[in-house]
C-alpha cells in the first residue's frame, strides 16, 4: 500500500462525503483533517495504511446518519436536500412545471380580463389600481399552498387575508385618485406578500428558520423578477419597433396587452424559478451584497456628511420623507440579504463592519431629515400621507437602530451573530401590521379621501 | 461497560464545553480527551462531534478559527466564550443535581458524592 492509493482513497471519500446535501466544503475540510489525524495515530500503532483508513473511517460514522445530523444543525442548508433530491428538474415526463405556468397564465389572463373591464387602457378606473395585487398573489399563495400540501385548516388560513382584506378595501368608499387611494395600492401588496408567508412556510409562521426562509425566497424572488423583468423590457422594445412600420400605433397596443399580463406571470414564474433553481441565486445574494454593501456605506456616508455640516436637511421638501422611506428600505433590504445568504456560524468580518456603518449613516440621515420633519408636520397637521410616511419611517428606524446595535455587539464579539437573525425574523409582524394598519385603519380615520 | 446513546448524548455538550475551558482545541484532540477522560468508556462515533460543536458556535457558546499550524494541515479550532461558560454552569448544577438525588436513592444522603470522592 503506497501513501499515493490511500491519497486516492481519501480524495474518494471526500467526494463521497461532499455529496451529502447538508455538508458543505469547509465542514468535509475539517473531517477529512480529523481522518487524516487518526489514519496517523492508527499508523503509529502499527497499523498498515489501508487498515488505518478502514478504522478511521469506521470511527467517523456512518455517512447518512452524519448527513442527516449536519442537516439538523444546518437547517438552512436543508433545502437543498428538499428541493433537489429526487427532483431531476430535467428528466423527461416530468410535469412539475406544469402547476407554476398553468398558474402564471392563469394570472396573467385574470389581469388582462379585470383591466379590460376596469376600462383600462382608456380610463382606468380606481378600483382596478388598488386590485391589482389581487390579480396576481392569490395565484402565488395557491401555488405555494398547494406546492405544500397544506390541509383545510391551512388553505382557509391562506384563503382568510386575501377574502377579507378584498372585501374591505372594495366596500370602502374610498374616493377615486386621492391619497388615501394610493396608499392603499402602494400598501396592499405588502400585505397580501406577508399573506404568502403562511402557505410559503406550509405554516411554520412562528418559526425563526421558516421566517428566515421566506425572507431569503422575498430576496431572491426579487432577484430572478427583475431578470425576467429585464428581459421582458428588451423583448417589448424589439416588439414594438419591428410592428412600428406595419402601424405606428401596433406596437403601443402589443406593449399596453404584454406588459401587464408579462409582469403578472412574471411574479408566479420567478418564484417557481426560486424554488426549482435554487443553487443558481445562492451565489447571487452574497455577491450582490458585497457589491453594493460598501457602495451604499460610501453614498450614505458621505451624504449623511454633508447634510450635517452643510444643514441642508431643515430645507427639505416634507413630502420627501417617502424618498427616506425608500432609502432606509434598501438599507434594510441589504442587511437582510446579507443576513440570509451567511453561513449560521461564520464569524462577524469586514463586510459586518462595512454593513454597520452603512446602517450608521443611514440613522444618522433620517435623523437629521426626521427631525425637520416631525417640526413641520406639527406645524402643519397631518395628511394620510405624511401619517404613512412617518410611520413607515419610525418603524424602519426602530428597526434600523436595534440592527445596528446588534451589529457593533456581535461585531466585538458580546452576542453571537444570530441574535440579529432572531430580532429581524421577530420583527417581521410588524412590518405587516403596519402595512395593515395603512390598509384597513387609515382609510376611515382620514374619511377615504 | 456501555453507556446508554441518551446518556452520551446527553452530556456531550458539557463534555466538550469544560474540555475547551482547558483551552482552545480542535475536532481530533476533543474527542481523544474525552476518551482520555473516560478511559474509553464513553465511545463516539467521532463525525458526529462536527455538528455537535457546529452547535455551540452558533448558539455562540464557542469561537472558531482556521489556522494552520506550523508543518500542519489547515486545522479548525475551537474556543469557548464567555456564554459558552455560563452555559457550562448552569450544565454543572443540573448534573450536580441529577447526581446528588440518584447518590439519595442509591447511597443515603450524600452517598453518590461521597462514593464518588473516594473513587
Amino acid at each position: 500500500m503506497t501513501i499515493a492509493t490511500v491519497e486516492s482513497q481519501i480524495a474518494e471519500w471526500r467526494r463521497y462525503v461532499s455529496a451529502a446535501p447538508a455538508v458543505d466544503g469547509r465542514d468535509v475540510d475539517e473531517l477529512e483533517d480529523h481522518l487524516r489525524h487518526q489514519i496517523l495515530e492508527l499508523g503509529e500503532a502499527g497499523l498498515s495504511e489501508e487498515e488505518a483508513f478502514l478504522v478511521a473511517v469506521k470511527r467517523l460514522g456512518d455517512i447518512d446518519a452524519l448527513s442527516r445530523e449536519f442537516a439538523r444543525e444546518h437547517s438552512s442548508r436543508l433545502w437543498k436536500q428538499l428541493v433537489l433530491r429526487g427532483e431531476p428538474t430535467d428528466a423527461p415526463g416530468d410535469h412539475r412545471w406544469v402547476m407554476p405556468i398553468g398558474l402564471a397564465v392563469a394570472s396573467a389572463v385574470a389581469i388582462q380580463m379585470g383591466l379590460r373591464i376596469g376600462g383600462f387602457p382608456n380610463e382606468p378606473s380606481a378600483w382596478i389600481v388598488r386590485n391589482l395585487a389581487f390579480f396576481v398573489l392569490p395565484f402565488l399563495a395557491a401555488y405555494f399552498a398547494v406546492g405544500r400540501r397544506l390541509e383545510i385548516r391551512g388553505l382557509l388560513v391562506t384563503a382568510a387575508p386575501f377574502v377579507g382584506s378584498a372585501i374591505l378595501v372594495n366596500l370602502y368608499p374610498i374616493e377615486t385618485s386621492s391619497a388615501i387611494d394610493v396608499l392603499v395600492a402602494l400598501h396592499l401588496p405588502v400585505l397580501l406578500w406577508f399573506g404568502v408567508a403562511y402557505p410559503y412556510t406550509g405554516g411554520r409562521l412562528g418559526s425563526q428558520d421558516g421566517r428566515m426562509d421566506f425572507v431569503r425566497f422575498t430576496g431572491e424572488w426579487f432577484i430572478y423578477f427583475v431578470l425576467i423583468a429585464l428581459g421582458g423590457g428588451v423583448l417589448m422594445a424589439l416588439t414594438g419597433l419591428i410592428l412600428e412600420p406595419i402601424d405606428p400605433d401596433l406596437g403601443e397596443l402589443v406593449i399596453e396587452w404584454m406588459l401587464p399580463s408579462g409582469a403578472a406571470g412574471a411574479v408566479i414564474v420567478a418564484a417557481w424559478l426560486v424554488e426549482s433553481k435554487q443553487q443558481v441565486v445562492e451565489n447571487m445574494a452574497p455577491v450582490l451584497t458585497m457589491i453594493f454593501s460598501p457602495l451604499f456605506a460610501v453614498m450614505l456616508t458621505v451624504a449623511a456628511v454633508t447634510y450635517a455640516v452643510t444643514g441642508v436637511a431643515g430645507d427639505f421638501d416634507r413630502e420627501l420623507l417617502g424618498l427616506f422611506d425608500l432609502l432606509l428600505v434598501v438599507v434594510l433590504g441589504l442587511v437582510l440579504y446579507a443576513l440570509s445568504a451567511r453561513e449560521s456560524g461564520r464569524q462577524p468580518g469586514v463586510m459586518d463592519g462595512i454593513q454597520l456603518v452603512a446602517v450608521l449613516a443611514a440613522l444618522v440621515l433620517d435623523g437629521l431629515v426626521l427631525g425637520a420633519m416631525l417640526a413641520r408636520i406639527a406645524d402643519l397637521g397631518f395628511t394620510p400621507n405624511r401619517v404613512a410616511a412617518l410611520g413607515l419611517n419610525i418603524v424602519l428606524l426602530v428597526n434600523l437602530a436595534a440592527t445596528a446595535w446588534m451589529l457593533l455587539r456581535s461585531i466585538r464579539k458580546r452576542v453571537p451573530p444570530n441574535r440579529l437573525v432572531r430580532w429581524q425574523t421577530a420583527y417581521l409582524p410588524v412590518f405587516a401590521l403596519w402595512a395593515a394598519a395603512v390598509v384597513i385603519v387609515l382609510p376611515p380615520v382620514f374619511g377615504f379621501s | 461497560m456501555h453507556i446508554d446513546k441518551d446518556l452520551v448524548a446527553a452530556s456531550s455538550t458539557p463534555l466538550v464545553l469544560a474540555i475547551l475551558t482547558e483551552g482552545e482545541s480542535y475536532g481530533y484532540a476533543i474527542l481523544k480527551r474525552v476518551r482520555e477522560l473516560s478511559d474509553g468508556e464513553i465511545e463516539w462515533t467521532d463525525g458526529m462531534l462536527y455538528p455537535l460543536l457546529h452547535r455551540l458556535q452558533r448558539l455562540g457558546y464557542v469561537t472558531t478559527e482556521w489556522r494552520t499550524p506550523d508543518a500542519g494541515r489547515r486545522r479548525k479550532y475551537y474556543a469557548i466564550t464567555d456564554a459558552g461558560r455560563e452555559a457550562l454552569e448552569e450544565h454543572q448544577r443540573q448534573w450536580l443535581t441529577v447526581a446528588r438525588a440518584l447518590g439519595d436513592l442509591w447511597n443515603g444522603r450524600g452517598g453518590l458524592m461521597s462514593a464518588l470522592g473516594e473513587a
